[in-house]
């Protein structure tokens, strides 16, 4: 298939180029298609979660959006969805399994949400805008941009969260003791799921005042 | 039957769906511009979670749990298949999705332009196989404690959607900074409403 595609276009041209780079910042799957909001939030109380779901959410919309797109001629399309939902499915039990087999403490702290990965309207949204018309090389690199996108924004959250909620980085205290003897403290709030609401709604003030198009006419 | 009401209470206000674990999230920012649209949405995604929940639960019970097949052949007690629990209970999601579906097109044909392309995702929407996949991870005892747990989680759902729908039928006459405008402040004000609804933490009947 890449053969193919090679011979019409280089393999990263600069429109293959762009289909990654524009969600992460530009049309960013969280924050301007507002898709995948659950699992942002719900798993971004530590960093190394938050890292370890980017990777399998990336990792099942790329391989998810690539099988798509190669089927995506023998898909009827009055039952398209049970399609997609069986073939998210599989990839999620493969990555549930592996995550239960090499960080069995992440998987279990992750719990349900693991599982949600099959709900992520991001993987559908991929699947129905882009993987259902596109060819496998450009549906690929899609799915890799978009998960990449998802991965940023939950990083960013989980950071501000972690290291404001319990003064770590990955694990690591990050804020010294000499500012607890000045009367720092944790912020407990940051861990609640409330917050996780507010921080995100700040990401997009923030990247909607840098970026006027986005806003909203209500 | 105490328990049960307990269970049902709890899923509403302490568990609810949007405020305690983000679930059903996409929709619920999507489709809550108006309360009428947001009510029908939310009655779909009753129905269709007190339906499937109790459903995974007798697939979960019966097929799919560490020796749960030993009551077709003895010797199968050793089977455990709970790794497929994941695309047994989608399938149910989504096999469900397509009959309420047709339903809403039968009796209310103004409710299913509405709702739109939303209505066939509700069999993405995470409240729902979240109902399920929690309901696996807590045990509950028999189906009776599982259809309570289905039925409170889908109105605690119902009546965060309907009341951020109401907010956001108001807010629109409110003078607001322009980048926060639309998406923003719902995240903020679906915040708020969080810390609001913590108030109910430590209930018990």
């Amino acid at each position: 298939m890449t053969t193919e595609s090679k011979k019409k276009e280089p393999l990263f041209s600069a429109k293959n180029k762009k289909l990654f780079s524009l969600p992460l910042f530009g049309n960013n799957p969280i924050t301007v298609q507002v898709l995948g909001i659950c699992s942002a939030l719900a798993i971004t109380v530590k960093l190394e979660n938050a890292v370890v779901m980017a990777i399998s959410v990336t990792a099942v919309i790329a391989v998810g959006n690539l099988i798509i797109s190669l089927l995506r001629n023998t898909i009827p399309s009055r039952i398209r969805i049970i399609v997609q939902l069986v073939v998210i499915a599989a990839l999620v039990i493969m990555v549930d399994q592996v995550l239960k087999a090499f960080v069995y403490d992440v998987s279990k702290q992750l719990s349900v949400f693991v599982g949600l990965i099959i709900t992520n309207c991001i993987i559908m949204g991929r699947f129905e805008a882009f993987a259902m018309a596109n060819k496998p090389w450009p549906s690929l690199l899609d799915g890799i941009g978009n998960g990449l996108g998802y991965g940023i924004i939950l990083v960013i959250i989980a950071f501000f969260r972690e290291l404001l909620g319990f003064g770590t980085i990955w694990g690591y205290k990050i804020i010294p003791e000499s500012f607890y003897d000045f009367g720092y403290k944790d912020n407990g709030f940051m861990i609640l799921p409330p917050m996780a609401l507010i921080t995100v709604g700040v990401i997009i003030w923030i990247q909607r005042s840098k970026n006027k198009d986005l806003i909203e006419k209500n | 039957m105490e328990n049960f009401f307990n269970i049902f209470i709890k899923s509403i206000f302490i568990d609810n769906m949007v405020f305690a674990y983000f679930l059903g999230m996409c929709s619920y920012l999507a489709v809550s511009k108006t309360v009428k649209t947001s009510a029908g949405l939310g009655i779909a995604v009753v129905f269709v979670m007190i339906i499937t929940v109790p459903v995974d639960y007798l697939i979960n019970e019966y097929l799919l749990s560490p020796g749960a097949l030993s009551w077709i052949n003895p010797e199968w007690a050793g089977i455990d298949l709970s790794f497929l629990s994941f695309i047994m209970f989608i399938a149910v999601i989504a096999s469900m999705v397509q009959l309420v579906e047709m339903i809403v097109e039968k009796f209310s044909p103004a409710l299913y332009s509405s709702l739109g392309i939303f209505l066939p995702l509700i069999a993405v929407n995470c409240a729902i196989l979240g109902g399920s996949l929690f309901m696996q991870e807590r045990e509950y005892q028999n189906i009776g404690e599982a259809t309570a747990f289905g039925l409170g989680s889908g109105i605690g759902w119902l009546i965060a959607i309907v009341a951020i729908a109401a907010i956001r039928e108001k807010i629109t006459y409110s003078n607001i900074p322009a980048p926060l405008r639309g998406l923003g402040i719902t995240f903020i004000i679906t915040g708020l409403m969080g810390i609001a609804f913590m108030s109910f933490l430590g209930i018990t009947l």
